[in-house]
C-alpha cells in the first residue's frame, strides 16, 4: 500500500512520459543516490575499492552490452575486447599526453572503441544471429591479438601488459597508486550516473524505439521507415562507446594494471551472462545482473566462512563457475526476461500489498 | 483532426499507382504473370482471389520487398522497378500484415508513436538530452498519436505490451501505426481475417473513415466478399498469378471467369 | 611493392621451394580440420534435431576426455574407463533433456542457445571441481592406438606423418560415413530430422520428444568423446581444448548448420586454410594468426553467402 499510485494524476503529456512517473519511483531513486554517495563515510576501503568499484564499471560495460544485445538482439560476444580497447586506448592517449585531464582521455577512448565497434558491425547487414554471433568472436579474437602482438600498444613494456600512471584532477590523485579508494568511486560513480541518464534518455526515445524495432521485427521496422544498417551501426556505436569507457575505467580506476588477457573471451561470457540474468533491454537489470554475478564468488568464499570451513580459492571458483551456470539456466526457464522482471513483478505485489492481486 | 490531403472520398481520377506488366518469379514458381492495373488516388481498390494467387505478393512488390523480374511501377508520377522498402515508406506507402507484424516487447503507444519515426527529425544529439527539443517534439507526436488512438478506440490498451493483446485488437494497432505514417497509399493485407461480424464492422467503418477523413487511398486484400463488394471502388481479381478481372464490384460479381475461380454459385 | 610481393607472390615461392614441408603442413591442417570437422558434427546432429544450438558441443568433448583420463587416473582400467565414460554421457544427455530441454520446450531458439552457455559453465567447473585442472595426457597407448609416426621421402624432403592422426582420420570417416547413413536411411534418423523441423508437429504424429532428445544429445555426446580422445592425444587434455573447440563454429558457418557434408568441407576449408595461413602468412605480421584466422575466413563467406557454404537459404515469409 505504500506504493500505490493512486492519486497520482498526469495532466499533462510530459507528465505521463517522464521517466519515472510514479512518485514512489522518483523518491526511491533519490534514496540510492544519497545512498551511493554517503557510502564511502560508512563502509571501509575494502568495499568500496573490492566491491563498489568493479560494481560500478562492470555495470556500465554491462549497460553497453544491453544496448546492442538486450535493445537491438545483436549477440555480441566481444564485448571483453571492446573493453580492451577502450583500455589501451586510453593508456595510449594518456600516456602520450600526460598533461591532459584524464578524464577526456577516459572519453576521447570511448570513441576510438566506438569506431572498432562501428567497423566490426558492419558485417551485421547481411548476417543475423548466431551468424552474428560468431563474426563477433572474430572481433574478440582479433583484437586480443592485437593487444598481444602490437607492442606499441603497451609501449613496448617487456611484460606485455599496461601500468596505469600517477594522475591528478585539481590536485587530487585520481589514478595510480597514491589515488584513494574513495576518490576513485566517486569519480566511477560520476561517471556511471551521467552516462546511465544520458543512455536512459536514448532509449525513452526515438532511437529507443527504433533499436527495439529492430530487435523484434526488422521487417516491419524497415517498413515504417527506419533504415537497418544505420540503426545496426548506431547500436555498435553506442554499445562499444560505453564498453570502451567501461574498459578505460576498469584499468585506470580499478586494476591499475591489466595484461591483454584481462580482455579475454571469458570476460565476454560473464559480461553476456549479466545481461541475461539482469534482463535483456533493462538498464535496471544491468546494474541487478552485474551485482549479483560479481558479488557471487565473493559471498560462496563467505558462506562456509561464516560456518567455520575454509574453501580454496580454486575451489570457490570452480563452484562459481557450476553456480553461474545453473544460475543462467534457471532464470531463462523461471523468468527468460531477467532480474529485472522479477524486480518490476516485485513491485506490482508491493502496489496491492497487502492484498494478494 | 487533420486531413492529409483535400482530395474527397472515392474515385478523384488521378492515377496514384500504376503497376505495368509486372512479372514476379521465386526460383521456378512464377507467382505473379504479367499483371497490369492501376489505383486512383482517393479510391478503395480491393485485390482478391484464391489463395496462392500472388495477391501478398503483389502488395510486396509495390512495398519494395520483392523485386520484379520484369515490369514497372509508377508512383506519384515516378517509374522505378526496384525501391527498397524505406523508401517506400517515405514515398508515403504504409501497410499491414496478414500475421500481424508489430513489435511485440513494446506497448501500443510505443508501437504507434514508432510509426512517427520518420517524421522525427531531431538528431542523435538531442536524442541524447532528451529534455528540451527531442522532448518536446515527442509530445507532439504523442498528440498526433493520441488522435489516432481516439480514433480506433484503443484509449484502454495504450500502455499494454501489445504481445498480450487479443488478435483483433492486435491488428487494430497495427493500423495504428501504418496511420501514424500518414501515408497516401494504405496497403492492408486482409484486415478482417480472424475477426468476429462486431470486429469486421468496426474494422470496415474504420477503413472507411481513413479514406473519408483523411483521403488515404486503400489498397485491399480481403477474403470477405461482402466486406469486400461493400467497401471497394474497384476491384482486381487474380488467379494463379494472372489478373483475370479489373472493374467495379457488380462488374465483378457478374463476370464469369471470376465466378469459375473463385466466387462460385449460390446452391 | 615489396609489400605486395610478399603477399602475393613470396608465399607461393616459399611453397614450391620445399614441396615436403607444404606437404607436412597440408597433412596438418587436413587433422585439424578433421577433428573440427568432428565437433561441428556434434554440433549439426543436436541442430538437425532439437533445433538448439549447443554451444557446449566443445566443453562436452573436454568433459568426455577428461572423465576417461582422470578415471584412469583413479586406477579405472582403459577399457572400462571408456564403458564407464560412455555411461556417463549417457546420464549427461538424460540430465540435459530433463534439466534444460523439457521446460525450456516452446522457447525461442535464442534462449535455448544462451542455455548451452549456462551448461558450459556447469560442465567447465564441474570438471575442474571433480577431475582438477592440470593438463593430463590422454592415454592413447591403454586404448591401443597407435602411436610413433610414418615418414615418407617425398618430393625431396621428407615429410612425417603421426599416425594417432592416420587413426584419428580413419575414425573420423567412419563416423562421418555411419552417421550419414543413420540419418538419411533410419526410421529414426527421419524422426531427428522431423523434431528439428517443428517441435509441435513431431509431438503431433507420435514423435516422442524426450526419446529423440536423449538419442541425440548422447549420440553427440559420443562423438564428443571420440573428438575428445582424438584430440587430447595430439595435445593435452585440459580446458584450453575449450578455446580450439570455439574454432567449430566458423566451421558451422562455413558448412551451414544442418549439413553432414557441410560440416566436413567446412571443417577441412578451416583446418586446411588455417595452417596456411599460420605458416606462409603467419610471419608477415608477427605470427599467432591461428588465433582468429579461422573467423575472419568465416566471414568472409557470411558477407558473400549468409547462410554459409551449404546452409538453406533462409526464405522470410512476410
Amino acid at each position: 500500500m505504500f506504493y500505490r499510485e493512486a492519486g497520482q494524476f498526469k495532466t499533462t503529456y510530459q507528465a505521463d512520459m517522464s521517466i519515472f512517473p510514479i512518485l514512489q519511483d522518483r523518491i526511491g531513486l533519490a534514496l540510492i543516490i544519497v545512498a551511493a554517495l554517503a557510502l564511502p563515510f560508512f563502509a571501509g576501503d575494502f568495499v568500496i575499492a573490492s566491491v563498489m568499484v568493479p560494481f560500478l564499471i562492470l555495470s556500465l560495460a554491462a549497460i553497453g552490452l544491453n544496448i546492442l544485445t538486450g535493445y537491438t538482439g545483436l549477440v555480441s560476444l566481444g564485448t571483453g575486447a571492446f573493453m580492451g580497447v577502450g583500455a589501451y586506448a586510453c593508456y595510449k592517449l594518456s600516456t602520450t599526453f600526460p598533461g591532459i585531464n584524464i578524464l577526456v582521455w577516459i572519453v576521447a577512448s570511448g570513441f576510438v572503441s566506438c569506431a572498432v565497434g562501428v567497423f566490426f558491425g558492419l558485417p551485421s547487414l547481411r548476417i543475423k544471429g548466431f551468424y552474428l554471433a560468431v563474426a563477433t568472436l572474430a572481433a574478440q579474437f582479433f583484437l586480443q591479438w592485437c593487444f598481444v602482438r602490437i607492442p606499441w600498444l603497451y609501449n613496448y613494456n617487456p611484460s606485455g601488459a599496461i601500468e596505469v600512471p600517477s594522475r591528478t584532477l585539481f590536485g587530487i590523485h585520481v589514478t595510480g597508486a597514491s589515488a584513494t579508494p574513495t576518490t576513485r568511486y566517486y569519480i566511477a560513480l560520476a561517471i556511471v550516473i551521467s552516462v546511465t541518464w544520458v543512455v536512459s534518455n536514448l532509449v525513452h526515445g526515438r532511437v529507443g524505439r527504433s533499436f527495439m524495432a529492430v530487435r523484434d521485427m526488422d521487417i516491419a521496422a524497415q517498413l515504417i521507415g527506419i533504415r537497418l544498417l544505420r540503426t545496426k551501426l548506431l547500436a555498435f556505436a553506442v554499445s562499444s562507446f560505453i564498453t570502451g569507457i567501461a574498459g578505460a575505467m576498469m584499468v585506470f580506476l580499478w586494476l591499475g594494471a591489466a595484461e591483454p588477457d584481462a580482455f579475454n573471451i571469458n570476460q565476454s561470457f560473464i559480461l553476456l551472462f549479466m545481461v541475461i540474468i539482469g534482463g535483456l533491454g533493462s538498464l535496471v537489470g544491468s546494474f541487478l545482473g552485474a551485482a549479483l554475478i560479481y558479488i557471487l564468488p565473493i559471498v560462496i568464499r563467505a558462506t562456509p566462512e561464516s560456518f567455520g570451513l575454509t574453501i580454496g580459492a580454486a575451489t570457490v571458483e570452480h563452484l562459481t563457475y557450476v553456480i553461474t551456470g545453473a544460475l543462467i539456466i534457471f532464470f531463462l526457464i523461471v523468468e527468460p526476461l531477467g532480474l529485472a522482471r522479477l524486480w518490476q513483478i516485485g513491485k506490482q505485489k508491493l502496489r496491492v500489498w497487502p492484498f494478494p492481486y | 483532426m487533420s486531413v492529409a490531403s483535400g482530395a474527397p472520398a472515392g474515385d478523384s481520377g488521378e492515377t496514384l499507382l500504376s503497376i505495368e506488366h509486372v512479372s514476379l518469379s521465386f526460383g521456378g514458381v512464377r507467382a505473379i504473370r504479367d499483371v497490369s492495373f492501376d489505383i486512383r488516388r482517393g479510391e478503395i481498390r480491393a485485390i482478391i482471389g484464391p489463395n496462392g494467387a500472388g495477391k501478398t505478393s503483389m502488395l510486396n512488390v509495390i512495398n519494395g520487398f520483392y523485386h520484379p523480374q520484369a515490369g514497372r511501377i509508377t508512383y506519384k508520377g515516378a517509374t522505378r522497378r526496384r525501391m527498397r522498402p524505406h523508401q517506400a515508406a517515405a514515398q508515403g506507402i504504409a501497410r499491414t500484415f496478414q500475421n500481424v507484424a508489430l513489435f511485440k516487447g513494446m506497448t501500443t503507444l510505443d508501437n504507434i508513436l514508432a510509426g512517427r519515426t520518420l517524421r522525427m527529425r531531431k538528431s542523435f544529439f538531442w536524442q541524447l538530452w532528451r529534455y528540451g527539443p527531442a522532448l518536446t517534439e515527442e509530445i507532439e507526436h504523442r498528440k498526433y498519436c493520441e488522435e489516432i488512438i481516439d480514433f480506433l478506440e484503443i484509449e484502454r490498451i495504450r500502455k499494454e505490451p501489445v504481445g498480450r493483446l487479443p488478435y483483433g485488437l492486435q491488428k487494430r494497432v497495427e493500423l495504428g501505426r501504418a496511420l501514424a505514417m500518414q501515408p497516401e497509399l494504405l496497403l492492408l493485407d486482409e484486415p478482417m481475417a480472424g475477426m468476429n461480424l462486431e470486429e469486421k464492422e468496426d474494422m470496415s467503418r474504420f477503413i472507411l473513415d481513413v479514406n473519408a477523413e483523411f483521403g488515404t487511398t486503400i489498397a485491399l486484400i480481403e477474403h470477405d466478399i461482402g466486406v469486400v463488394m461493400d467497401l471497394s471502388d474497384r476491384i482486381v481479381v487474380l488467379d494463379y498469378g494472372n489478373k483475370i478481372a479489373d472493374d467495379r464490384p457488380d462488374e465483378v460479381r457478374r463476370d464469369q471467369a471470376v465466378i469459375d475461380a473463385y466466387l462460385g454459385v449460390v446452391h | 611493392m615489396t609489400l605486395l610481393y610478399s603477399i602475393f607472390v613470396d608465399p607461393f615461392v616459399q611453397m614450391a621451394g620445399a614441396p615436403d614441408l607444404l606437404v607436412q603442413t597440408l597433412w596438418e591442417g587436413l587433422v585439424g580440420g578433421v577433428l573440427y570437422a568432428l565437433i561441428a558434427l556434434g554440433f549439426v546432429l543436436i541442430f538437425k534435431a532439437s533445433g538448439v544450438f549447443n554451444f557446449a558441443q566443445g566443453i562436452m568433448m573436454v568433459f568426455a576426455a577428461l572423465t576417461l583420463v582422470g578415471l584412469h587416473e583413479k586406477g579405472v582400467p582403459a577399457f572400462v574407463a571408456l564403458g564407464l565414460t560412455i555411461v556417463v554421457m549417457f546420464l549427461l544427455a538424460v540430465a540435459v533433456e530433463r534439466v534444460i530441454l523439457r521446460p525450456l520446450v516452446n522457447q525461442p531458439d535464442i534462449i535455448l542457445f544462451m542455455a548451452t552457455f549456462g551448461l558450459t559453465y556447469v560442465l567447465i567447473g564441474l570438471g575442474e571441481l571433480v577431475f582438477g585442472g592440470n593438463p593430463k595426457n590422454m592415454i592413447t597407448s591403454e586404448l591401443l592406438l597407435p602411436s610413433g609416426s610414418l615418414d615418407f621421402k617425398v618430393l625431396g624432403g621428407l615429410v612425417s606423418l603421426q599416425k594417432i592422426d592416420i587413426a584419428a582420420a580413419i575414425i573420423a570417416s567412419l563416423m562421418v560415413a555411419v552417421l550419414a547413413v543413420f540419418f538419411q536411411k533410419t526410421r529414426i534418423g527421419r524422426a531427428l530430422r522431423a523434431v528439428a523441423d517443428d517441435h509441435q508437429a513431431a509431438l503431433s504424429v507420435g514423435i516422442s520428444l524426450d526419446q529423440i532428445w536423449v538419442i541425440v544429445w548422447f549420440t553427440a555426446g559420443l562423438v564428443a568423446l571420440a573428438t575428445g580422445i582424438m584430440w587430447g592425444a595430439r595435445s593435452n587434455v585440459s580446458f584450453a581444448l575449450e578455446i580450439v573447440a570455439l574454432k567449430a563454429l566458423p566451421v558451422l558457418i562455413l558448412g551451414g548448420l544442418t549439413s553432414v557434408p557441410g560440416a566436413i568441407v567446412g571443417g577441412l576449408i578451416i583446418g586446411i586454410g588455417e595452417k596456411l595461413g599460420e605458416f606462409y602468412w603467419g610471419p608477415l605480421i608477427g605470427g599467432g594468426v591461428e588465433s582468429w584466422l579461422a573467423y575472419f575466413i568465416a566471414l568472409a563467406v557470411l558477407l558473400v553467402r549468409p547462410q554459409g557454404l551449404f546452409g538453406e537459404k533462409i526464405i522470410e515469409r512476410i
